[in-house]
């Protein structure tokens, strides 16, 4: 059969991202073990814990989740809309022009060029060439969206689109700065300001890098997993609205009892735990999409990824809301219980349904008849729920324990322990987070092998149904 | 904090906009009950094979989502939010850290009362009030000290018989509240090199016989001209200066001869920060006591 520009172009982000996906987490499974023993750093300073966390988060967030969702927007929306991809060779561009972005990324972070700013560490020179690439991006997204040959859009599609736009607005919002030199700049926010800036860029980068955008697979991947309509298309329109405008709100949540206002944390508190019905309402459209073939779960690893991943996200958008409560943040804040929900999102909903929706989409891609091998996308199932459930569990107890130990104190006002002894006491959990993130990072090589084989592999599916309608 | 009024007038537009949107939103798109739809109907359209049911919304999340509502308007009634207005309370996070610090300082109070009036001689005596200044010491003087008070190079041991300014009660409150700043000069201009190795040799005989005679004795003559101000004819040290006892074998910084050399070149300070401003008078005589508990009993 015939390939085409449409696929090609998903093709490459497909390799992409599960090449950084292991790049990223090996990454993270190497700070972790630095954690737990701090010497691995070999006094060397680009191997520091500090200089590669950044690039461990960059590289999972926006190389691994990056590639997955702009090359699967691609690929929903010339498949929904039954049209050829707009301007391909700015795609082109589009994908060239991220991977440069990420390859910078590679090239500034360990070496100490950053801009401070969590999840918005890249230069000011970086940031430019990534808002050039984000805009061909979204020109290329929309321009497909207005060639399209169905009267609506569908759902996913909505989700996509306000991925797009929301990051070019929080990543050029966030990025106001003014160059020093090449690879110096400073905020032209001042003080509390610049911080509720950032962290109102920090946790829409959740909501909607991490979360809309990964809902727009969810509605793809899911009802053509399980060959099913998607449960409700009403509840579909509810979650929509109500998350992306409460998203908006919710980032003073993460500068509870700072310098910045009272008023300000107390809207940032109410709009997280309004945040939660949006949340779950996604997380019931796309489980109940499965209801009257539940036996799929039981038979069908993909279906297994993608059902879990929305577990996981359910679990994790219930954390977030009540963390988001400043009695409850006063003992999570600044503990390790922070980095467990992180991942439980992270590797539990955001990894997982990018795996799933990747071995749905790679047969197809490559125009075979099914992944290479069904029992090791099996096996990766477990040996990445086991990984996560580790890694979570250990996070749990590691930031509650820190938090009651920070907060004890004498009755004549000193703190009972020291900040070692905390340390010290953490010291267990860092080493079971650690085989928690090296077993999930197995899976991804044991997918690796997986999409490798299958790509190899001969028989060709002959009436994989190719796009109807558009230039095959 | 507060904003200009029209600031504040926009915020609530906003949240109050935001609110209402949500509600209308809920109540346009809950109407259909469940049993008012046909099973297995979808929406007539379909995308790449795939269709869309449209069942009503689940009533236990329609609820759950009402009342994130009912308790957001409730709690920006109750807490600062809207703009500049207050919330019925009035809380502010500096009242809740001024109320939480409050306990702490009465409950003290309380737990001090039973010892604090006790000349600090007496109060070593009681098993609370030294368990209480052996946090205090953890806290906030083991970072010099050590957390055996045993000090450092540098940083002088608080469990022997040697003290710079004294162990008298008295004289630890003031040092703990006051600080000390101990300035030994340079004397390698006045001394000259030849001096520097007389005097060192006189200094170190003391603590460790057999130095160079010749340069002993000549050392003795220049430590009468230049040290004895401080150190005492005897080389004693003297309290009210802060300066060392050199007879003894206890060397605050180091014995060894070429370290000895250099401080007598290059001068020498040590320096034990103020506390007063830091810790309240009860426990800086708490603190006091333990320290003086270490040497006494």
């Amino acid at each position: 059969m015939k390939t085409n520009f449409n696929d090609e172009i998903v093709k490459k982000f497909a390799i992409a991202t599960v090449l950084w996906g292991i790049v990223g987490m090996l990454v993270g499974v190497f700070i972790a073990a630095e954690m737990a023993w701090p010497l691995l750093n070999m006094d060397v300073p680009w191997l520091t814990f500090s200089r590669l966390r950044p690039l461990h988060t960059n590289a999972v967030i926006f190389a691994f989740g990056g590639n997955a969702l702009i090359g699967t927007s691609l690929y929903v929306a010339y498949r929904t809309c039954k049209a050829d991809l707009y301007m391909p060779k700015l795609a082109s561009f589009v994908f060239w022009g991220y991977q440069l972005v990420i390859l910078l990324a590679v090239l500034t972070l360990p070496f100490g060029y950053t801009q401070s700013r969590e999840y918005a560490e890249l230069i000011w020179p970086i940031d430019i060439l990534l808002t050039v690439v984000w805009v061909s991006y979204a020109v290329v997204f929309f321009g497909t969206l207005t060639k399209r040959k169905e009267k609506h859009i569908f759902v996913a599609n909505w989700f996509y689109a306000a991925f797009i736009i929301t990051i070019a607005l929080l990543h050029i919002v966030n990025n106001l700065q003014i160059p020093v030199n090449w690879h110096l700049s400073y905020s032209i926010y001042p003080g509390a300001v610049d911080a509720i800036v950032q962290w109102w860029y920090g946790h829409n980068a959740v909501g909607f890098f991490l979360t809309a955008g990964f809902l727009g697979m969810m509605y793809y991947f899911i009802p053509l997993q399980a060959g099913r309509p998607v449960y409700s298309y009403r509840l579909s329109i509810v979650h929509f609205w109500a998350l992306i405008s409460s998203y908006m709100w919710a980032g003073p949540h993460h500068l509870h009892y700072t310098s910045l206002p009272d008023w300000t944390q107390s809207l940032g508190m109410v709009f997280s735990l309004i945040l939660l019905a949006p949340s779950w309402g996604g997380m019931i459209n796309g489980i109940m999409t499965l209801s009257g073939a539940w036996h799929k779960l039981r038979d069908d690893p993909i279906i297994k990824f993608l059902i879990v991943s929305l577990s996981f996200y359910g679990m994790s958008t219930f954390e977030g809301p009540m963390m988001a409560i400043k009695t409850v943040n006063a003992l999570s804040h600044y503990t390790d219980w922070t980095i467990g929900h992180v991942h439980s999102g992270a590797l539990g909903w955001v990894a997982l349904i990018t795996i799933g929706s990747l071995y749905v989409l790679i047969p197809r891609l490559w125009n075979k008849k099914a992944m290479y091998s069904t029992k090791l996308i099996n096996t990766h199932f477990w040996i990445a729920t086991l990984g996560i459930v580790l890694y979570i569990a250990s996070m749990w107890i590691a930031g509650v324990m820190q938090g009651l130990m920070w907060r004890d104190i004498n009755a004549d006002g000193t703190v009972v322990y020291s900040f070692a002894e905390t340390v010290k006491a953490t010291y267990p959990y860092y080493i079971a987070r650690f085989l928690g993130g090296t077993l999930f990072l197995a899976g991804m090589c044991i997918m690796l092998y997986n999409f490798i084989m299958t790509v190899k592999s001969r028989g060709d599916a002959v009436a994989l149904d190719k796009l109807e309608g558009a230039v095959a | 904090m507060v904003m200009t009024s029209g600031w504040s007038i926009f915020i609530i537009i906003i949240v109050v906009a935001h609110i209402i949107g949500y509600s209308y939103l809920l109540w346009s798109t809950s109407k259909m009950k469940a049993k008012d739809y046909k099973e297995g109907e979808t929406t007539g359209h379909e995308w790449d094979g795939i269709q869309e049911y449209n069942n009503p919304l689940p009533r236990w999340w329609l609820y759950m989502f009402i009342l994130t509502i009912i308790f957001a308007i409730g709690y920006l009634v109750l807490y600062p939010g809207m703009g500049n207005y207050k919330g019925t309370l009035g809380w502010t996070q500096e009242n809740e850290w001024a109320k939480e610090n409050q306990d702490v300082l009465a409950k003290r109070a309380e737990l001090f009362s039973t010892f604090i009036d006790k000349p600090i001689p007496e109060m070593i005596k009681d098993e609370k009030a030294i368990a209480i200044g052996e946090r205090l010491f953890a806290n906030h003087c083991s970072t010099c000290h050590g957390s055996d008070a045993q000090g450092a190079v540098g940083f002088p041991n608080l469990t022997d018989d040697d003290w710079l300014y004294g162990s008298q009660p008295d004289t630890l409150v003031q040092t703990i509240t006051n600080g000390r700043n101990g300035v030994m000069p340079a004397w390698g201009a006045a001394l000259g090199d030849e001096g520097v190795k007389q005097v060192a040799a006189y200094v170190r005989e003391f603590s460790e016989q057999g130095q160079d005679e010749k340069l002993v004795a000549e050392g003795q003559k220049k430590f009468a001209m230049f040290c004895v101000a401080c150190h005492g004819a005897d080389a004693k040290g003297n309290h009210m200066l802060g300066a060392p006892n050199l007879t003894d074998t206890t060397w605050l910084h180091s014995f060894d001869s070429g370290l000895v050399e250099t401080i007598l070149i290059e001068g020498i300070s040590g320096k034990m920060p103020a506390h007063g401003e830091l810790l309240d008078e009860g426990s800086i005589k708490v603190l006091a006591a333990y320290v003086y508990s270490l040497t006494h009993e």
